[in-house]
């Protein structure tokens, strides 16, 4: 009998076209999203290079990063914006690729739409020119964010040129506390192993905790794989990964479901499997978690305080040094009570309905406190049109937040959604490094939307577990 | 069609330090709305450079038409843009010396064809020390010897062989090599059952 392999190696095998003359390997890609930012140069090259699109029917195209949040209406406003979104639509046509625009209902950050329309599927290779394409693993894929001149080699040759990672399982066990999601357990392991603990390596996301989860929870758990320096991250897929994706719309049907699912299956890491490294995690220990710095790895326990230079590595106390005086904020302080401005909920991170559901339960309990801007952006049209057959947009205006259309919004702040100054964002979102969010002095805190849905009520970052 | 062959290279260098340095520091995601890479080097480390108004390393009058940018850990790491190492080549930036690099961003690199090396930590201090001393030294990134030659000495420099491999030989586009494959593309496609739709 053969040893038991991983997923990871299957899906690496399965894909290889052949060892390139530099050691890397030229994998097939199957799946490639296009959007807006990273691709108008790409078709650009390949033009110049005087080469189609290899395989037009395997990239699919959506507009995300600079889309207004509070109209979709055309010409949008910023003429920079509406030149990007004519050169996506230009590019998309000219090559036949389907793009998912406002008019189309599918519209959405193309991680939440990769997944709810059932393009990403079990034991793929996946590629978008965008570091938070390590999401799709959540079912199971093998998926790269790659830049501009790889999005060329993949409408070029449907390939990438890459060298294997190493791969390292990280296995979540026991169970989790209340008010503790997947953005804490994702929080809290960069915040253990560094936000280059993980270069060189893909994550393989298992144990208990990470069975129990349902889809959307481990989504948002592969989708920061890349602030903890692993580029991909994945979750085997399981009875949960295939319920999910039966009956959407590019799931295969009847009895191709059959076979579909057989094959998944067979591509599973199996009990046993090599790995180069293993960590362990006590999901019990895992606490709402906040940061602090300025890169998602400064982060502490919403109970806990800043730590003391003391506590910091001494490789690490210029970067501490400097993340404490952009914050404002002093060693040993308590990160709770800490004022907040702004409140974002959204996110290829967090932008999906069941993350709007537990906002929601929050939203229930109160009012937004005076002075507090929010903003609350559905991951996509679908999203959006879930949330208000549900009431979810009800109950965040009724107490008092900005319910939006579906965008990056405020992630990234490539669109009119910008932090003012030094404001301080509560942000389910993914980065909180500096100027990340629209203002050069900015400050952002990182944490789940439950707990942005509280800080937004109490006008401070607030233990979720006091409300709940 | 092959690109350039990249064995060396050799200038003055700039220091920037710091460890963690982000993308959206590099370059601003608000420039990254366009459909062309021109004329993004002078948003390189847009906001940096503001707020330090004029005292940052790229504005520094003694780092002026430096080829070398020398960084500390875990340079370039957030985002794929292509942008940021797109702005730092059009800044004058040839390649980059630091103590390690992200993994997106280095990719990023070798593509423009632009070495990411690394130094061992005491070295990469020396070297920094010495360059901010006298910035008028030349240093050469020689990706033959795997050095890193300054004032202070020749340097052993880590480089992936792949990437070296690929940066001396000039098959550095990958789109040219990967179009090579020619059919076995398409072979490796119709094995994968999705590609039909599991059909049977």
């Amino acid at each position: 009998m053969s040893p038991p392999r991983s997923l990871f190696d299957k899906v690496w095998e399965a894909h290889t076209v052949r060892e390139l003359p530099d050691g890397q390997t030229q994998l097939f890609i199957g799946l490639h999203l296009i959007h807006e930012v990273t691709s108008p140069q790409a078709f650009a090259m390949i033009r110049e290079m005087e080469l189609p699109v290899r395989v037009p029917g395997r990239t699919f195209a959506t507009v995300d990063h600079i889309i207004p949040t509070d109209s979709q209406l055309r010409p949008l406003t910023d003429d920079l914006a509406e030149q990007m979104m004519v050169a996506l639509e230009t590019n998309c046509r000219k090559h036949e690729i389907p793009l998912f625009d406002p008019a189309s209902g599918r519209q959405g950050v193309v991680h939440v739409i990769g997944p709810e329309l059932g393009l990403t599927q079990p034991a793929m290779t996946v590629a978008c020119g965008d570091s938070h394409t390590s999401t799709h693993g959540a079912f199971g894929a093998i998926a790269f964010g790659i830049g501009t001149s790889q999005v060329r080699d993949v409408l070029a040759t449907q390939c990438l040129a890459m060298a294997k990672p190493e791969l390292r399982r990280i296995e979540v066990t026991g169970k989790l506390g209340g008010g503790v999601y997947a953005k804490d357990v994702i929080l809290h392991i960069i915040r253990r192993l560094g936000v280059k603990g993980g270069v060189g390596y893909a994550y393989e996301y298992a144990g208990p905790v990470v069975e129990a989860m349902a889809l959307e929870e481990r989504l948002t758990l592969c989708n920061m794989s890349i602030e903890g320096g692993a580029r991909v991250g994945y979750v085997s897929p399981d009875e949960t990964t295939f319920a999910y994706l039966k009956g959407r719309e590019f799931s295969p049907k009847g009895e191709d479901w059959d076979r579909a699912v057989a094959w998944w299956r067979s591509m599973a890491s199996e009990e046993g499997a090599a790995v180069d490294d293993r960590v362990e995690f006590d999901g019990a220990e895992i606490p709402p978690t906040v940061t602090w710095g300025i890169h998602p790895g400064q982060a502490a326990g919403v109970d806990e305080p800043i730590p003391q230079l003391s506590e910091i590595a001494d490789d690490d106390r210029p970067a501490f040094a400097e993340a404490l005086d952009f914050m404002g904020f002093k060693p040993g302080q308590p990160i709770a009570g800490t004022k907040v401005d702004v409140a974002f909920i959204g996110s290829c991170t967090n932008g999906r309905i069941s993350d709007f559901r537990e906002a929601a339960r929050v939203a229930r309990t109160g009012k937004v406190a005076p002075g507090v801007r929010t903003l609350v952006v559905p991951g996509s049209q679908e999203v959006a049109r879930q949330a208000e057959a549900e009431g979810l947009d009800e109950v965040f205006r009724a107490a008092g937040f900005d319910w939006r259309e579906p965008g990056c919004s405020m992630c990234l702040a490539m669109n009119p959604d910008k932090l003012v100054g030094r404001e301080v964002c509560a942000s389910s979102s993914n980065r909180n490094f500096k100027g990340r969010q629209g203002s050069p002095t900015g400050r952002t805190l990182l944490m789940s939307p439950a707990m942005v849905a509280a800080a937004a009520l109490r006008g401070e970052v607030t233990d979720l577990r006091e409300i709940l | 069609m092959a690109e350039k062959i990249i064995e060396r290279v050799a200038g003055r260098a700039c220091v920037v330090r710091g460890t963690d340095i982000d993308t959206d520091r590099i370059i601003p995601a608000r420039y990254l709305r366009c459909v062309t890479f021109d004329g993004l080097g002078e948003h390189a480390f847009r906001d940096d450079r503001e707020q330090a108004k004029g005292d940052h390393p790229l504005d520094d009058e003694r780092f002026a038409g430096a080829k070398i940018l020398v960084v500390g850990e875990n340079f370039g790491c957030g985002s794929s843009r292509e942008h940021a190492p797109q702005s730092l080549m059009r800044f004058g930036f040839q390649a980059f010396v630091g103590g390690s690099f992200a993994e997106i961003f280095a990719g990023n690199c070798t593509a423009l064809g632009l070495p990411c090396v690394t130094l061992a930590g005491g070295d990469l201090a020396a070297l920094m020390d010495s360059i901010d001393l006298d910035p008028s030294q030349e240093l050469v990134v020689d990706l033959v010897a795997r050095t890193v030659t300054a004032r202070i000495g020749s340097l052993a420099a880590g480089i992936r062989d792949g990437t070296r491999k690929a940066l001396l030989e000039g098959s550095w586009n990958a789109t040219n090599q990967l179009r090579e494959a020619g059919g076995a593309i398409e072979a490796v496609a119709e094995a994968l059952p999705y590609t039909r739709g599991f059909q049977g």
